[in-house]
Parts: structure tokens; C-alpha cells; sequence
């Protein structure tokens, strides 16, 4: 199997959509001509032609309106906001229209697209290129997000969103397009090359949704994850040698709490990690939910570890990013604690 | 004149660094540079007055000069240092001065100019005679704000003077390829807003431009348009090849229309100075932004607890 980054990996999956399903369209803001901003959509336009890949003007809010209304008339809609923090002129659209126009015409209609989009921090972009919105949309019923960590996943996810009938926020972590990131803020980038995620098969495949994985088994305390900090919590474990047990949750809403609440009555012990700010963040659903399945497994208090409070920094950070030491001294507090 | 060319050769130079810094690593994140457009923040900011707002985009470094911002403190932001306008709480797109009347750098497409509408009418409401000056590019025209703002900002005569920067290209999507209506300055027809093209690459010609709908907007007759022809001579960010267009377009521009070496024939044809003057001049200016280079490398990382800082007032 071929290696790929993330990119190509995703590149691949709208090659192979756009191959098998000629509903499929695919737009965005210098999504067509130019190939994107990170080169996701390259080539795309030359292959597929400017009708099927085009360019829209900067104008996120019409973006997805009208993935709404394309796929209402039977396209299969895949649209690009540039960043995930540029999302929210297209916020209106996503919550009052596209989440419910199944539920509102009894089904007659539906709005089964995917908006792709660059998201996470980790890279200096400062308060408007770095955030995690994953939870002003998980609170959305009628959307699905889908967030990978990897390019097997990033490829076989994209087509299943795509080949479903719901509309999908699909969200990249863009720390982690061309190599895996150990939460070591200025260790040289590593290469997908030589992780097991980073071999991607050429042809069609699905990862389906809705299903997290366990990246790394263990016993002493379960992380719930996902996105780059899937990989910094691995390196964590192996840096610190607590055995701890990793799940990728890679789809958040809906979201796998079997696997999470049979790894948490396994180990007893549970953190929960997102970049983004901590309050009313998805961590506080992910402990809220582990303390109803697992209560009487629960040998600490479910420990939360995230971004701050505060809007994301530019020069502050490493100190606001849930780096590989905080991970290590999350993981020797939940598994201290009696 | 000659303040013009120091102003714009102020920029130009401040900006090479700042390219140099981010090569360097010194510079980290994003950085939009404004090499190529510095006759329109120039010439519009001499049209001015004590007091007078400006609000912008991204590419906002020449606008915080041109306003008078201290260039060691733009530089100590670029570089997030203790010494930036924002404490390093902000960096290239997002920097603020209260003392200039700056009202930032805004890192999303579009999103200044209902605030700096906003502005305006705070001017109105307050009967203070001052104006608002709101910049945007050509890909922010097409954001439905923008509309939303023009017909508010004529319903209640605002004193706003809306500058789009058309340097023909959003990032990789030339104004061809992304506008019905090429023409931006023709975009507030439809609300009953007049506009004006404006070769942004004569400091003369947008100053004149820029007086007159200055004058427009602060004797009541509401928002103005100016389209400023102008072109960015690198690429939209720092990580940009611009594959989008040829380098003989780029080289075409920076021959015959470059507004420095406009304004400098115009400077020796007039005879306001001659060559050792103007000389003399950019040793000067290198100078001023050298040691704001230095500034930016040598003022301390900000302090972790300023993380927490600035979130709200009342906590």
C-alpha cells in the first residue's frame, strides 16, 4: 500500500467520489483553480473539470446554503470552508436549515453533504486560524462531525460521510496534514510515512461513522481523544510508561460511548482531551456521560484536559495547547487519585 | 510629497524586514505582507484628521504605520513579544491602537467592515466630526456583510468612507474569476452610495480621492466608496508561491507602475530633492527599521500569566 499524508489521503477520497458518483461537486473558497489552501483539493478541477470543482467567492454563509439547497435537488454536495474558524457566517444556515430540513418535511427532503474543514491549532495562526468549533456543532441535532487522526482514516471517513445521507461537519486537523505531531512543540515533523495510518490503499474504502477505536491498549486509565491530540497522548503514554488506554473517538456526534464505557469499567479511570476551551466544551459531554455508564468503575473523578478559558493565543501557545507534559501529569494525577 | 515617500518607503522597507524575520523563524504563524500597495494607506491617511478612526483586514502592517504606530511595537507583535501593541496576545492580523484611533487588524474576511460602520455611527451619535475609514480587499467584498453594512451606513448617513484595496487577487481567486461586477467602486450603486475608481498606485491620485470623499462623509452626506486599483507584489501569505499568476505580470507592475518610484520621479522632476537626499533618506529609514528588528528579537516572551489576562474585565 501506498503511503500518503493526510492530504493525499483526502485528495485520493474526493478523487474517488467525484470518479464514482457524478452528483458529486465540490467547491470552496480557492478550492477549484488554485487546489486549496493546504493542496487538498489539487488537481481536482484539471481532472474532474471547472462544472464539477470550482471556486466560490469568500462567502461562507452561501457556501453552505447552497450545499443545502444543491443537495435538496439530489447533489452530493462536498464543500470547503477554508479554516473551521471561518465557519461561522455559515453558522445560521448549518443550525436553522441544514440540520432540519429532514426533520421539518417529515423526510421528504434532505441535506446530505459534507462541509470539509481545516481546524485545530497547533501551527502559530493566532486567534482566527487555530480554534476547535467542534462543540458549538455536536450541540446541533441533525449534523454529524467527524473529526480523523490519521490518513487511513481521514480518506475511508471523507468517502463514508460522503456515500451517507446526512450532512456531515467534517473537521481536518491541519497540525497533523503532513506528519503525526508527538506534543513536543519544537521536535523536527515527523512523517506519516512510517506510521501504520499513514499506508492508504489506493481504491475505495469506509471508515464508517459513529465508531471510535482503541489506538493503544492499556490498563491504568482510559484518554478519550481525538484529532492531533489522539497522537500526543500516545507519546505521553510511551514518554511516562503509564499504561494508559487511547481512544480515538474520531466521530463525535454520534458518538461511540460503548467503546468508551467498556474501556473506562476496564480501567477505572478516565481523561477526557480537547484543544478547545474547557467550559461547555465536548469533554464536559464525555464526562458527564462516562459518570452515568461507569459510576460505580470510577476509582477517580473523570479529569478533563483541554485548552483554557481564554481566546486561542498567539504568542501564549504552548502554554494554551494540551502539550505532551500536560498529558503526562493529567495521566499521573488520574492514576494517583484514590 | 516628500513625507509620502518617507511614509511609503517607511513601509516597504518595514515590510522586507518583517519577510526576512519570518525566514529567520523569528516570525512564526501568519504574515501577510503589503509590499506593492503602500500609496493607498499613504495617501488616504494624509487625507485625514486628528481623530479619525481606521479599521482593516489581515494585511493591516502598512495601515499601523501609516496611522503612526511605533514600528517596534508592530515588529514586537509579529514577533509576539512583551513589547507588541497586543503583548503577543494578538500577532500580524490582530493589533490595536487606541492612541492612533486603529481599531485593528481583523483576521476574518470581511468582518471589519460592519464594525467599522459601527464606528461611524458612534462619530454620528456623538456629533464629533470625525470619520471612519474602513478597508477591505476584493475577496471581502463579496461577504454578505458587507451589503448588510453599505445600507445601513447610507439609510442612516454614516460618516464612513469604505477603501476596497483591489489588488486583484483573493489569495489564489483574481477578481475575474470571483466578482459578477469587476468594478467594486460600482458596488454601492444599488444603495444609493457613490464610488470612484482610484489608480492606488499614485499617492497623489488616491489623495485626492481620499480628500474628497473624506469631506463627503464628514459634512453629512454619508458613506463613500473608493476603489484602489493597487497590486501586491508577494505572494497572499508568506507560505503562497502564487502559482495563480506569471511572473511577468508581477514584473510588469513593479516596473511601470511601482508607487514608490512614481512618487520619487515625481520628487527629482519637482525638485523638492535630489538623489543624496532621498538617499540619505532610506539609510534613515533601514535604520528605524532595523532597530525595530532588534526591538522585536530582544523584547522579552510575554509572561505565561498574561494568558489569563484580558479575557473580561470583570471575571
Amino acid at each position: 500500500m501506498p503511503a500518503m499524508n493526510m492530504i493525499q489521503a483526502l485528495n485520493s477520497a474526493m478523487d474517488i467520489l467525484l470518479t464514482q458518483n457524478p452528483d458529486v461537486v465540490m467547491f470552496g473558497e480557492d478550492s477549484g483553480y488554485f487546489g486549496g489552501v493546504f493542496n487538498a483539493t489539487d488537481k481536482l478541477q484539471a481532472k474532474h473539470g471547472a462544472h464539477r470543482v470550482f471556486d466560490t467567492p469568500i462567502n461562507e454563509a452561501a457556501i453552505a446554503a447552497m450545499a443545502i439547497g444543491m443537495a435538496a435537488k439530489g447533489l452530493k454536495p462536498v464543500a470547503e470552508i477554508q479554516f473551521s474558524d471561518y465557519i461561522f457566517p455559515a453558522f445560521d444556515q448549518i443550525v436553522s436549515e441544514m440540520s432540519r430540513i429532514r426533520y421539518r418535511s417529515a423526510g421528504q427532503f434532505t441535506s446530505g453533504c459534507v462541509l470539509r474543514s481545516p481546524w485545530g491549532g497547533g501551527i502559530r495562526g493566532g486567534q482566527t486560524h487555530s480554534m476547535s468549533p467542534e462543540a458549538f456543532f455536536t450541540h446541533i441535532p441533525g449534523v454529524k462531525v467527524a473529526i480523523p487522526s490519521n490518513p487511513y482514516d481521514a480518506k475511508g471517513m471523507l468517502i463514508a460521510a460522503a456515500e451517507g445521507n446526512d450532512p456531515v461537519i467534517f473537521f481536518e486537523p491541519k497540525r497533523i496534514y503532513n506528519g503525526p505531531f508527538d506534543g513536543v512543540p519544537d521536535a523536527p515533523l515527523k512523517s506519516w510515512a512510517k506510521h501504520p495510518k499513514g499506508e492508504v490503499p489506493e481504491g475505495h474504502y469506509r471508515v464508517e461513522l459513529g465508531k471510535a477505536e482503541v489506538t493503544r491498549e492499556g490498563s491504568a486509565c482510559t484518554v478519550v481523544t481525538y484529532g492531533t491530540l489522539v497522537h500526543v497522548a500516545e507519546h505521553a503514554a510511551e514518554k511516562s510508561g503509564i499504561d494508559a488506554e487511547i481512544i480515538d473517538l474520531k466521530s463525535l456526534s454520534p458518538y461511540d460511548i460503548d467503546t468508551i464505557a467498556a474501556s473506562v469499567n476496564k480501567t477505572g479511570r478516565a481523561i477526557v482531551a480537547h484543544e478547545a476551551p474547557r467550559t461547555s466544551g465536548f469533554g464536559a459531554e464525555l464526562a458527564a456521560q462516562i459518570q452515568e455508564d461507569c459510576f460505580y468503575a470510577l476509582e477517580a473523578p473523570v479529569l478533563r484536559l483541554t485548552g483554557w478559558d481564554t481566546p486561542y493565543p498567539h504568542a501564549h501557545e504552548w502554554a494554551y495547547f494540551p502539550i505532551q507534559s500536560r498529558f503526562i501529569r493529567a495521566m499521573e494525577a488520574v492514576t494517583k487519585a484514590v | 510629497m516628500l513625507s509620502w515617500y518617507k511614509d511609503m518607503l517607511l513601509i516597504r522597507r518595514f515590510e522586507e524586514k518583517a519577510g526576512q524575520l519570518y525566514g529567520m523563524g523569528l516570525i512564526a504563524g501568519f504574515c501577510h505582507l503589503y509590499i506593492g500597495q503602500e500609496a493607498v494607506v499613504v495617501g488616504v491617511q494624509g487625507a485625514l484628521e486628528e481623530g479619525d478612526q481606521v479599521v482593516t483586514g489581515y494585511r493591516d502592517h502598512g495601515h499601523m504605520l501609516a496611522t503612526g504606530m511605533d514600528p517596534n511595537g508592530v515588529m514586537a507583535e509579529l514577533t509576539g513579544r512583551e513589547g507588541g501593541y497586543s503583548r503577543g496576545k494578538g500577532g500580524s492580523m490582530h493589533m490595536f491602537s487606541r492612541d492612533k484611533n486603529f481599531f485593528g487588524g481583523h483576521g476574518i474576511v470581511g468582518a471589519q467592515v460592519p464594525i467599522g460602520t459601527g464606528l461611524a455611527l458612534s462619530n454620528k451619535y456623538k456629533e464629533n466630526g470625525k470619520i471612519s475609514v474602513t478597508y477591505f480587499g476584493d475577496g471581502a467584498a463579496n461577504q454578505g456583510q458587507v451589503y448588510e453594512s453599505f445600507n445601513m451606513a447610507k439609510i442612516w448617513d454614516l460618516p464612513v468612507v469604505y477603501v476596497i484595496e483591489n489588488n486583484q487577487y483573493a489569495m489564489g481567486t483574481s477578481v475575474k474569476r470571483s466578482s459578477s461586477e469587476t468594478h467594486l467602486y460600482k458596488r454601492g450603486v444599488s444603495f444609493n452610495i457613490p464610488g470612484e475608481e482610484v489608480d492606488g498606485m499614485d499617492v497623489v491620485a488616491v489623495n485626492e480621492a481620499a480628500a474628497k470623499a473624506a469631506e463627503h462623509a464628514r459634512s453629512g452626506n454619508g458613506p463613500y466608496i473608493l476603489e484602489m486599483k493597487t497590486y501586491r507584489y508577494r505572494g497572499h501569505s508568506m507560505s503562497d508561491p502564487a502559482k495563480y499568476r506569471t511572473r511577468e505580470e508581477v514584473d510588469d507592475i513593479r516596473s511601470h507602475s511601482d508607487p514608490i518610484e512614481g512618487a520619487k520621479k515625481k520628487i527629482l522632476e519637482a525638485g523638492y530633492a535630489d538623489e543624496d537626499a532621498l538617499k540619505k533618506m532610506d539609510k534613515e529609514i533601514k535604520e528605524i527599521v532595523s532597530d525595530s528588528a532588534d526591538f522585536a528579537r530582544e523584547s522579552p516572551e510575554p509572561n505565561p500569566d498574561e494568558l489569563y489576562t484580558d479575557v473580561l474585565i470583570e471575571g
